[in-house]
């Protein structure tokens, strides 16, 4: 980590590259010039980049839950029914290997440039692998689950709560880990062509306005909340179901 | 009497045009508060009479009747312990013990209190907010039969409780079981494949045949309690339920073997002293 910083803070000051192209992590290379560090902390004070990662992170929270609820509801259609696992579950395999920015001109035309062409390419990018994750693990409840559950009086809707469902935990949070990881790679190229508001739409700004400062900022926020969601969020999740159900170790 | 089955047959079809005849007309009664084993090898369809009789599978022909009724689905009068007891590992102990009796509309408090009887029937009840990984083998079949038990069933189905655990353990939970049968007086039918488990905990053993499954010899077992596994009358009657079961042994060695295959009798009859008759 140091040494990146240190070889990117010399390659800056060998004036290879413009400033505007190549500019300074802490040091600047004149008086008061800008360095990704300070314009980092600038947009973070004055709200730009805060703003942009609130309505980033907002439209990412609803496209997931979005595509959660549809992976779910299909997920349990393809393994409840024959039939449609023959249709929609052929079918789901090949819209999976589709990558989500595909989507967007279609979306465009259907929903204009805007708010809703992205929310749907964010959904559409997280629904396939839901849905194929969540199948999976309703296709696999042990049988031995299922019959001690229906012999204790247990059937229907209640059999699918407190059965099926909890049996199938460890499938559908790794089903969420990568959906997530879709949808967060989806929000991306959807917000640099989308042009309405963002982090993306930010990046695009910063490339028009030639300030790789501001590019870098926001690349290192990106990095920083894919980071965060990753280990802090998916991985304690799917830690904390194997430890209490004593799975692996 | 509470089981009846007449006439059962089972066929499990496998692809198009083949099929498996499993259960071949099986007649079987067995009487409120009677504790029956059914014996036989690996294969020979315990698992699927029981299954029929829990209301988990349906006979392709004949009738299974429990309590006068005919059987056409689970219901919480027949409940079932599995091999692996089947407890669900995202409940602790009290959670699993408590999920029939909530799904009964009793309330949350009352079905505590009776899964506290329960657990204290099997000794375990310092372990209600223990999940089922941090339990041993025995102490989950253990939770498992008080999960069953707090429902009050007509029958109890235990489907090889015991196979998994080590001797020590399964000692002391068939002598548990007995004085948990003793007290409750409850009507069981307990699978198993090992002669002397079933000679100990049972009033009557049944012994299967294989390939099609048929009830082949019934055994009434006429000793005191609590049982000794020395006692004169379990040692002439493993004895004689050996020699029932080598015949039946011999055909399916041949089967799988070959004609010319010579089953060595004796060399299993010494084995058998050391491994409680665990050996078909
Ligand atoms: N659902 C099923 N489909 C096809 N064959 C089955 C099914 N269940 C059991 N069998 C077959 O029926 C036979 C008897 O099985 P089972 O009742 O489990 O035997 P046991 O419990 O005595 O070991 C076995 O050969 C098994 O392979
Ligand atoms: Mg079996």
């Amino acid at each position: 980590m140091i040494v990146i910083v240190t070889i990117w803070e010399i390659i800056s000051k060998t004036n290879l590259f413009p400033t505007f192209m190549f500019p300074p992590l802490l040091i600047p290379n004149e008086p008061g010039g800008t360095t990704v560090l300070g314009t980092f902390v600038d947009g973070l004070i004055t709200g730009q980049i805060l703003e942009a990662t609130g309505v980033t992170l907002g439209r990412l929270l609803i496209g997931f839950s979005i595509a959660v609820v549809l992976g779910l509801t299909f997920g349990f259609l393809i393994a409840r029914y024959k039939w449609v696992d023959d249709t929609l579950g052929f079918f789901v395999t090949a819209l999976q290997s589709i990558p989500s920015i595909v989507w967007f001109p279609l979306a465009i035309v259907w929903f204009g440039l805007g708010n809703l062409a992205i929310l749907f390419i964010v959904a559409i990018g997280a629904t396939w692998t839901m849905t194929v994750n969540s199948s999976t693990g309703f296709k696999n409840v042990p049988s031995i689950y299922l019959n001690a559950a229906r012999t204790l009086g247990s059937s229907g809707t209640h059999l699918a709560r407190t059965v099926i469902l909890p049996a199938s935990v460890p499938h559908i949070i790794s089903g969420l880990r990568v959906a997530w990881a879709f949808a967060w790679r989806a929000i991306m190229a959807g917000e640099l062509f989308g042009a309405a508001g963002g982090l993306g739409y930010l990046l695009d700004m910063g490339r028009s306005l030639q300030s790789m400062d501001l590019v870098l900022s926001i690349m290192i926020v990106i990095g920083i909340i894919g980071t965060i969601m990753d280990n802090q969020v998916f991985l304690r999740m799917e830690r904390n179901v194997s430890r209490k159900w004593g799975l692996g170790t | 009497m509470k089981v009846n089955l007449e006439q059962v047959n089972k066929t499990f079809s496998k692809g198009k045009d083949d099929s498996l005849h499993v259960l071949n007309d099986i007649d079987l009664k067995i009487e409120a508060g009677e504790f029956v084993s059914l014996l036989g090898p690996s294969g020979c369809g315990k698992t699927t009479i029981l299954n029929l009789i829990a209301g988990l599978d349906h006979p392709t022909s004949g009738e299974v009747i429990v309590n006068g009724e005919k059987v056409k689905k689970p219901g919480t009068d027949r409940v079932v312990v599995f091999q692996q007891g089947g407890l669900f590992p995202w409940m602790n102990v009290m959670d699993n013990v408590t999920y029939g009796l909530l799904l009964k509309k009793m309330s949350k408090k009352e079905a505590e209190e009776k899964a506290m009887e329960g657990l204290r029937m099997v000794h375990l009840g310092n372990f209600t907010q223990a999940f089922p990984h941090e339990l041993s083998g025995g102490m989950k079949q253990r939770v498992a039969i008080a999960r069953s038990l707090v429902m009050d069933p007509d029958v109890l189905l235990m489907d090889e409780p015991f196979a998994a655990l080590d001797e020590q353990t399964r000692i002391i939970l068939h002598q548990e079981l007995q004085e948990i049968w003793e007290q409750t007086g409850k009507t069981i039918v307990f699978i198993t494949h090992n002669i002397r488990e079933a000679l100990t905990l049972s009033e009557r053993v049944l012994l299967m045949s294989t390939r099609p499954g048929e009830i082949k010899r019934s055994f009434t077992v006429q000793a005191a309690r609590p049982r000794d596994p020395s006692d004169s009358v379990l040692v002439n009657l493993e004895k004689r339920v050996m020699g029932e079961l080598e015949e039946e042994m011999e055909k399916v060695l041949k089967e799988e073997f070959g004609d010319d295959y010579r089953f060595k009798t004796s060399a299993v009859r010494d084995r058998n002293r050391d491994h409680m008759g665990d050996h078909i």
